[in-house]
């Protein structure tokens, strides 16, 4: 497929999307993850189990949810069970193959903040909260992040963790009696990043077409490593393509404004 | 017994200063009618409790109802931050706002604790997590049985919990339908519960053998407020409001302009008013 053009955040929902398959039962965030999620059930994984906190299971959106708990996702699941039963029965009972996130910070650990930027009693920038990651992100088997890339997403320092990754050491999840893998693939509107498999640390092996490594070591807030072998990410096929509009296009239509990515 | 009365009665009786108080519905069936009258009433020094705080204790920490938010989520959905809530808690405006933050599977468990009459909730989680350390309502226990570390909180035991349903019946039994969220336990973990409802009915029809019923006795007043969940939304009734969670951006985005929409909004309006607004959103979105 030639002559095609695509933004890069298109690039980034397709990238992510294609993480996921048929046989995962994944816990979806709210924005770009429920975007990637959708469209993987949409294209290549059509019996992709999306499960949303507001406690839907198996929902099928034909437009993608401004909230976590938009009536789309109840009248297309197969059940709607409660809060407290999602995450007591569901999440904490480990019958979740993949959980989906979303960040404000990320740190090359893959431990995420999404509480606060600056101290946390005299903060500089309040931000949302923990909502479901902080036992979403130990609960799931594994968890994919997906997050636009830039320096102040991507810091050396988190000033607050949310919820664990690797820890700040890489090791900390083994210490803690974890038995879930932790995150095994961040998504970037520049690159695919996977952990090291000793260090934990995350390291870049694709970097999507027309990316250069210095533009990921400027939107980068460590000093960033690369695979042995980075290859270059597929473009988005024109049928990716094509049902990521739709979707798009269906959910600003739904919601009478543009589409949230 | 559930008794039926008015807005302004159930909140006067059982909404006092210093209240603990939970308005819950995850998304769907917010009580906002509920809550614009604890605003309209002018009662403070509230401790609110909810999952995810939005708009609606946005407009409530704005009027300077809460002296404490309990809470695990606090955003407009799909939007971005609450301009009321970041005042109070960044620059004390109008009053400090003190914060106890949990996560969302930390707040589920408190609450299903209350209603379980348990003095705390144990769980796994908050692993490898700040929140433990700055929240100190975060505790860690030893399994007897197995050694594995968990997690406990306490339980959730409101003062009073309120929240919208689409049904009671005239017994004074209520219907949920949809999200339900954390509304069943929140009623059960209260010392008292009041529930606004779409429409009061004869006797609830064609359900199936397992719907969501609170019974009539663990409620204590019931008040009819069509479209009492407005912008949120009740499941096959009306649609949530995007228009208006897109608007409130701006609206809530500095002091005055916060205050002159309450004024107009909430310290000028009735519980009435939400019938017109519920059926405005629904004509706009279908037009």
């Amino acid at each position: 497929m030639t002559g095609t053009t695509y933004s890069a955040a298109e690039m980034m929902t397709v990238a992510a999307a294609r993480a996921l398959g048929n046989g995962d039962i994944c816990f979806v965030g709210i924005g770009l993850p429920s975007a990637a999620c959708n469209l993987a059930r949409l294209t290549h994984a059509p019996h992709l189990t999306l499960v949303y906190e507001s406690g839907t299971l198996e929902t099928k959106p034909t437009v993608l949810p401004l909230s976590i708990g938009d009536g789309e996702l109840c009248e297309t699941a197969l059940t709607t069970v409660s809060v407290p039963e999602m995450f007591q029965y569901w999440l904490q009972g480990g019958r979740i193959s993949v959980g989906f996130l979303g960040g404000a910070q990320i740190d090359r650990f893959g431990n995420l903040n999404s509480t606060v930027i600056g101290p946390y009693d005299k903060p500089n920038v309040r931000l949302l909260g923990s909502g479901g990651v902080t036992e979403i992100a130990t609960g799931c088997q594994r968890i994919y992040v997906v997050m636009r890339h830039n320096p102040r997403a991507f810091v050396e320092t988190l000033a607050f963790v949310t919820s664990l990754g690797h820890g700040v050491t890489g090791r900390e999840r083994r210490a803690m009696g974890l038995t879930t893998e932790g995150p095994v693939l961040v998504v970037t509107d520049l690159c695919t990043m996977t952990p090291d498999a000793e260090t934990k640390e995350f390291e870049v092996v694709s970097l999507h077409p027309g990316i250069t490594r210095e533009q990921v070591r400027e939107n980068t807030g460590w000093d960033v490593r690369f695979a042995d072998h980075v290859v270059e990410t597929s473009a988005p096929s024109a049928a990716e393509l094509e049902a990521l509009r739709d979707l798009n296009a269906r959910t600003a239509k739904a919601h009478g404004t543009a589409a949230t990515e | 017994m559930s008794e039926l009365t008015t807005l302004p009665d159930a909140i006067s009786r059982f909404v006092r200063p210093g209240h603990r108080v939970a308005l819950e519905g995850f998304t769907h069936l917010i009580p906002f009618a509920a809550g614009h009258e604890i605003i309209r009433q002018g009662i403070s020094d509230l401790t609110l409790v909810r999952m995810t705080p939005d708009l609606l204790y946005d407009q409530m920490i704005g009027s300077g109802c809460a002296r404490k938010l309990v809470f695990s989520w606090g955003g407009n959905p799909g939007i971005g931050t609450l301009h009321r809530f970041r005042d109070a808690v960044e620059r004390g405006w109008p009053r400090p706002l003190e914060i106890e933050e949990h996560s969302h599977s930390a707040m589920a468990h408190a609450y299903a604790a209350g209603a379980a009459g348990m003095p705390c909730a144990v769980f796994r989680g908050y692993c490898g997590s700040d929140l433990a350390k700055v929240n100190p309502n975060v505790k860690f226990i030893t399994c007897p049985f197995t050694g594995e570390e968990l997690a406990s909180v306490p339980a959730h035991r409101p003062d009073v919990s309120i929240i919208h349903a689409q049904k009671a019946d005239r017994a004074g039994n209520v219907l949920l339908e949809g999200i339900v969220g954390v509304q069943k336990e929140a009623v059960l973990a209260a010392r008292a519960a009041i529930v606004t409802v779409e429409e009061i009915v004869d006797r609830f029809e064609g359900l199936g053998t397992n719907a969501v019923i609170l019974p009539s006795w663990t409620v204590h007043a019931i008040v009819a407020v069509p479209g009492g969940a407005h912008p949120s939304y009740a499941h096959g009734y009306y649609g949530r409001d995007n228009a208006f969670y897109v608007a409130w951006d701006a609206i809530s985005r500095d002091r005055d302009g916060f205050r002159r929409w309450i004024q107009e909004h909430v310290m000028e309006a009735r519980p009435e008013t939400f019938q017109e607004r519920a059926r405005a959103a629904v004509a706009t979105r279908s037009a």
